[in-house]
């Protein structure tokens, strides 16, 4: 039995509405694999990782509030994506955009201001767009690739954030712990309902979601920027300037992980400390790319990223095994997305046994 | 002199798992392929290697696992990249996620009890050269299997066949293909001895480096490496200097923690990131510099037309 | 006895072939199907020892596709080839360079990166030994009249150079079958010369010629056998020598043609594109510098630019498109206002349209739908408001153009690379005539497109300029410049020449300009200092 590979005359748009459908379904198939391999009743881990997260209120709350900032920065991320510009940074982004809401929100002359939230989220934006307009500035100016200045930068805010967490904004009342103090009232986000820790941030994520897709499918500028990702030779010859993209790409992907920043402390978080996020900022690339870079489709692929980290830690209370299993999921599901996005092109023929 | 030495043969250690992992994706990068999953492959390296030490393992054989452990764990990249025909950035981007998950749930039964480290070697005469001994002559093997890989690779790239076709297929893999060579074969080969070289900068890191369990104990040096290249403007020798000057800001940073500066730790320890960016934007400024050794394939995916 | 020789229906048949000499190369029943295309239906063919045998066609007639499986780089559906009498199995280039075949691409197979001999080194098995090989080279080289260095880099190399070295290495496999594919569009009428003595002296040794060519007068030179492909089938065979190129064109082409409809121009008063004193440096080291250009292009008239290619006219092309930047604003004018500093959109705003050489990637982006190509050049007729595009009017304005231009596309949904070569050539042409230009660039208007569309695409610039606008064409084919330009200009390394009035001129006095400017590739290039 022979097979050829071929290419597909028409790309299939069966298989583009699929691909992450099936990618998804085998990464199941593969978690289960993995879970019988250390020991563990597949059914039941796959249960106490996808299932049993969702089965309450308070897990529903867990979920949606751990998409919001993936489908935030993804929504960012793919504007720049669909460019051919490749932020890599975003969690440094995020980083940066916590630490100025907490500066503003901490030393803001009136605590009980109704200002301090707004300024807190205007705060949180600037502050993305600042530390990615470092790379839209190097990259369009002086040409240097821009995923490898992200991810310095992105070390480099994790150390910065140390530094205040640990030194000047450390909680003088707070046990030597390395933490800020708590933010005040005014400066945080309500939750819908105090049994639950959802908030109205979330309503940031829902004007991300449509305002992108405003963008990408309808803009005159997102028109331009998917010309300059896909063809930039035909940019050039229309007259789209390749700087342009550069700047908007960046800078959407650093305000919207700024912003995501900002929810985070003015959220679940109250606070800044060593760790604020356990990883947003790559996990909200793997979500734009299940996606397609597309603003409905990073919605979907948000809530199942949402419901592998919510999985980790419930395996890693329930089952004792370690977060870091989440990651192991988050790159298969990639891995498999991408094997899948294969066939959207091409097709395996079988071919006939030569007489 | 005391400091000049530690300071020396610092710089040379902390340089040596960059050189492995630099050296590694230069053989990738010249057959015009980039793997962004250094980082996670590294950390595959690490935590293999540890474990075979951890589990009663001689240092050879887990070295061997380690470095192994790197070209499987690279495969998977390969597979995607070169058959499936990925965007590459991507597929490298979820192997240095995937390489991260794998590696801290390895590690979470290692604890954080060293393990014995990697010895260093004694050379009957040489090492006992006053001044010159103590500099050249008392590294671990690994220190000198880095140089010897250096220029190992360097003769190969410039002096072979093997290497003429795998510049030319970074350069123009249709051409190579029209002229009959396996390109898809060459460019496996490639990514493989890429991903065994980033598990042996991995396993230098747990077994020699810093001999006991750290999660994320790469800490970036295998995104270094890849700027390492860019850096290095695709040349051997360019990527050994570089993985010098980048020893040296690691070993600044933390001789300067032990002296006391008056500078917070952070910044220090953010100096190696800062030099990356500096280093990049200078090289990157003219486009004429980046031309010359450059793969004009690189990353752009190819399939031999029937 | 101009009827005989024409139109055999097999190759057998024909009265003075040897009927027992075996065939160096025999082709039966070759068939190769692409996505949506028979590139080759059931072609049989035979290639006596010592001959020299044309394949004949149009752009699109399959002949690329032929020589690839000829030569191993593609792989036929269904049919066998024979080699001196025994069946090729397990076919690739390796195997072909085994038994003897060489082929020399129509877009080489060459190296920038590296030197001649390292380049020639790949092709070859056996010891890595480089200074050996370079000796060789350069006695081979020189034996068969054409000298090359083998330790020059061959993008340093000009393009008739650059066709040396492919020849060269193909001549040290001693070959006995030689296979050319369009060699003779990089070069010069008198460099063409030089190649013909070479090719002959080859024969004359007992290789076997295989010459891919749409040219038919030099087909006529030098081959004496001819197999005529039309649409992927074998049409017949011929003795080129004793027919006339009407009778091989008809072959070709099948149905005649419309006739040209030419009328006298009519120039505006005030040239419309007025290029000045323009020097641009050279780009990177691939690319060659441009010294003091002057010309310029009235309305109602259509001026053509010969050159063959390497000489600046792709540097020129993206100087005037406003793809690249001009030093000086003033060295570019297009309706008497400065543009040098413009881009592209820019331009166009002024009344420029631009029909580029690559169509995929350039013109058009490939994986977009014609209404979204639409919106690349033509967003300012309405299809872009408030800031938003209006797919409707996108999808109007490219369904006007598929009609107009009869685009063979499934509607303006059709993505762009589902389009053949000249569809979508004629559609790009059709968009940029609905600008409206007053001044339309077109570069290599009808490469790669099939002979109905490109004779629609000449008779279209030749209405669009007699209605006023100004065309400017930079064109490989001399042919095509004679038949629709009023004037010409030559380029060479970089320089023009003083414009030629068509009528008053001819193809040698041109090919004598191009030898003059552009050289035959023995000298170097000129390299400007960077000016920037």
């Amino acid at each position: 039995m022979r097979f050829r590979i071929e290419q597909r005359p028409e790309p299939s748009a069966t298989m583009r509405v699929a691909a992450p459908v099936i990618a998804a379904l085998l990464t199941l198939l593969a978690g289960s694999l993995l879970f019988a391999a250390l020991g563990y009743n597949p059914v039941d881990a796959l249960y106490a990782f996808f299932i049993a997260p969702l089965n309450s209120i308070n897990g529903l709350s867990e979920w949606l509030l751990k998409a919001s900032p993936l489908i935030l920065i993804a929504c960012g991320l793919a504007i720049g994506f669909r460019a051919n510009v490749w932020n890599i940074g975003a969690e440094g982004q995020l980083i940066v955009g916590a630490i100025a809401a907490t500066g503003v929100g901490l030393f803001y002359p009136d605590p009980e201001s109704s200002l301090i939230l707004p300024l807190m989220l205007l705060a949180g934006a600037l502050a993305g767009i600042a530390w990615a307009a470092i790379p839209a500035f190097l990259r369009a100016r002086m040409n240097t690739n821009e995923i490898l200045v992200t991810l310095m930068l992105t070390y480099i805010a994790s150390l910065l954030l140390s530094w205040l967490v640990h030194g000047p904004w450390r909680d003088p009342m707070g046990f030597n712990y390395p933490q800020t103090a708590l933010l005040p009232a005014a400066g945080m986000f309500e939750p819908f309902d105090y049994s639950y820790r959802l908030n109205s941030s979330i309503f940031i994520t829902v004007i991300a979601v449509f305002l992108t897709w405003l963008f990408t499918d309808r803009s005159f500028l997102g028109y331009k920027m998917s010309v300059g990702g896909a063809a930039p030779l035909a940019a050039r010859y229309a007259g789209f300037r390749e700087s342009a993209a550069v700047w908007t790409g960046l800078l959407a992907g650093g305000a919207a992980a700024g912003i995501a920043g900002m929810a985070e402390v003015a959220g679940p978080l109250g606070q800044l400390s060593p760790q604020i996020s356990p990883g947003y900022g790559f996990a909200a690339i793997i979500v734009a790319f299940v996606g397609r870079l597309n603003a409905f489709g990073i919605v979907l692929s948000g809530l199942l990223m949402s419901l592998l980290f919510l999985g980790g830690e419930a395996v890693q209370l329930g089952l004792g095994l370690p977060s870091a299993i989440t990651r192991i999921f988050q790159g298969i599901l990639l891995f498999l997305l991408l094997a899948a996005d294969f066939f959207i092109f091409y097709r395996i023929r079988r071919l006939p046994e030569h007489a | 002199m005391d400091l000049f030495l530690a300071i020396f043969t610092g710089t040379v250690i902390a340089a040596t798992p960059l050189i492995f992992a630099a050296l590694g994706e230069l053989i990738v990068e010249k057959s015009g392929v980039l793997n962004l999953g250094i980082e996670g492959m590294m950390l595959v390296g690490a935590a293999f290697a540890f474990w075979a030490v951890f589990s009663g393992l001689p240092m050879p054989v887990a070295i061997a696992v380690g470095a192994l452990a790197g070209a499987a764990s690279s495969l998977i990249f390969g597979v995607l990249a070169l058959t499936f025909l990925t965007n590459q950035y991507a597929a490298g981007l979820a192997l240095a996620i995937f390489g991260s998950g794998v590696s801290a749930f390895l590690g979470r039964s290692f604890g954080s009890a060293p393990i014995d480290a990697l010895d260093r070697i004694q050379i009957p005469f040489l090492s006992d050269i006053p001044v010159i001994g103590p500099m050249f002559f008392r590294f671990d093997p690994l220190v000198y299997l880095a140089i010897a890989a250096f220029f190992a690779i360097s003769f190969f790239l410039y002096r072979t066949k093997g290497g003429l076709i795998l510049r030319t297929i970074g350069e123009s893999p249709e051409t190579s293909h029209a002229i009959g060579y396996p390109v898809i074969r060459i460019r496996y080969l490639a990514v493989l001895f890429g991903g065994l070289m980033a598990g042996l900068g991995g396993a230098y890191l747990s077994i020699a480096y810093t001999p006991l369990w750290v999660e994320n104990m790469t800490a970036g040096k295998g995104w270094i490496s890849l700027a390492l290249v860019v850096f290095a403007t695709w040349r051997p020798l360019r990527v050994l200097l570089g993985a010098w000057l980048f020893g040296g800001m690691t070993i600044l940073q933390l001789q300067g923690q032990a002296l006391g500066v008056a500078v917070p730790s952070e910044l220090l320890s953010a100096l190696p990131y800062l030099a990356t960016i500096v280093v990049l934007v200078i090289i990157s400024r003219h486009r004429q510099t980046l031309a010359l050794h450059f793969p004009a394939s690189l990353a752009r995916p190819f399939r031999p037309p029937v | 006895m101009a009827g005989a020789g024409l139109l055999h229906p097999s190759p057998q048949s024909s009265p003075f072939r040897f009927k027992d000499m075996i065939p160096r190369l025999e082709l039966r029943n070759i068939t190769k199907r692409y996505p949506g295309i028979i590139a080759n239906d059931d072609i049989s063919m035979s290639i006596l020892p010592g001959e020299i045998h044309a394949v004949l066609g149009e752009n699109g007639a399959g002949k690329s596709t032929l020589m690839k499986i000829i030569y191993g780089a593609a792989q036929a559906d269904s049919g066998e080839i024979f080699c001196d009498g025994k069946r090729i199995e397990a076919h690739n280039p390796a195997v072909s360079r085994a038994l003897g075949i060489e082929m020399v691409y129509q877009h080489f197979a060459l190296f920038e990166s590296v030197s001649v001999a390292e380049n020639i080194a790949l092709s070859m098995k056996g010891r890595f030994d480089l200074p050996a090989l370079a000796a060789e080279i350069t006695e081979v080289s020189r034996k068969y009249g054409m000298p090359i260095d083998p330790h020059r880099h061959v993008h340093d190399l000009s393009v008739g150079e650059r066709q040396r070295v492919e020849i060269v290495r193909c001549l040290l496999q001693k070959p006995k079958l030689l296979i050319l594919d369009e060699p003779t569009s990089v070069l010069t009428p008198q460099a063409v010369e030089k190649l013909f003595e070479t090719l002959r002296q080859l024969a004359g040794e007992g290789c076997s010629i295989l010459y891919i060519s749409h040219k038919l007068e030099e087909v006529q030179e030098l081959c004496d056998f001819a197999t005529v492909l039309r649409n992927g089938k074998v049409i017949g065979t011929a003795n080129p020598r004793e027919v006339t190129s009407l009778d091989l064109a008809r072959m070709m082409v099948g149905a005649s043609l419309p006739e040209m409809q030419v009328t006298a121009p009519s120039r505006s008063a005030e040239p419309v594109l007025e290029v000045r004193g323009l020097s641009a440096p050279a780009r990177d080291r691939y690319g060659m510098g441009l010294n003091d250009i002057s010309l310029s292009v009235y309305g109602g008239e259509i001026v053509g630019l010969a050159g063959v290619s390497g000489n600046g006219q792709a540097e020129l092309v993206s100087l005037l498109s406003g793809e690249r930047l001009s030093p000086e604003a003033d060295a570019i004018r297009v309706g008497g206002k400065a543009v040098g500093r413009l881009d592209a959109s820019e331009r166009r705003k002024l009344g420029m349209a631009f029909v580029p050489e690559e169509r995929l990637g350039r013109g058009a982006v490939p994986p977009h739908t014609l209404w979204e190509n639409a919106v690349l050049t033509a967003h300012r007729l309405g299809l872009v408001r408030g800031g938003m595009v209006d797919r409707g009017r996108a999808a109007g304005f490219a369904g006007g153009v598929i009609e107009r231009f009869s685009v063979k596309a499934k509607g303006p949904q059709a993505s762009a690379q589902s389009l053949s070569g000249g569809n979508l050539q004629k559609y790009i042409v059709g968009r940029e005539i609905a600008l409206n230009p007053k001044l339309l660039l077109v570069s290599q208007p009808t490469w790669g497109v099939d002979v109905g569309a490109a004779a629609f695409i000449r008779q279209t610039l030749v209405d669009v300029s007699r209605a006023g606008a100004a065309v400017f064409i930079v064109s490989e084919e001399l042919d095509e410049l004679f038949e629709i330009c009023d004037r010409l200009l030559v380029i060479g390394q970089g320089r023009i020449s003083q414009p030629l009035i068509r009528s008053e001129t001819n193809r040698e006095e041109v090919g004598l300009l191009m030898t003059r400017f552009g050289g035959n590739g023995n000298g170097g290039r000129e390299r400007l200092a960077v000016q920037d």
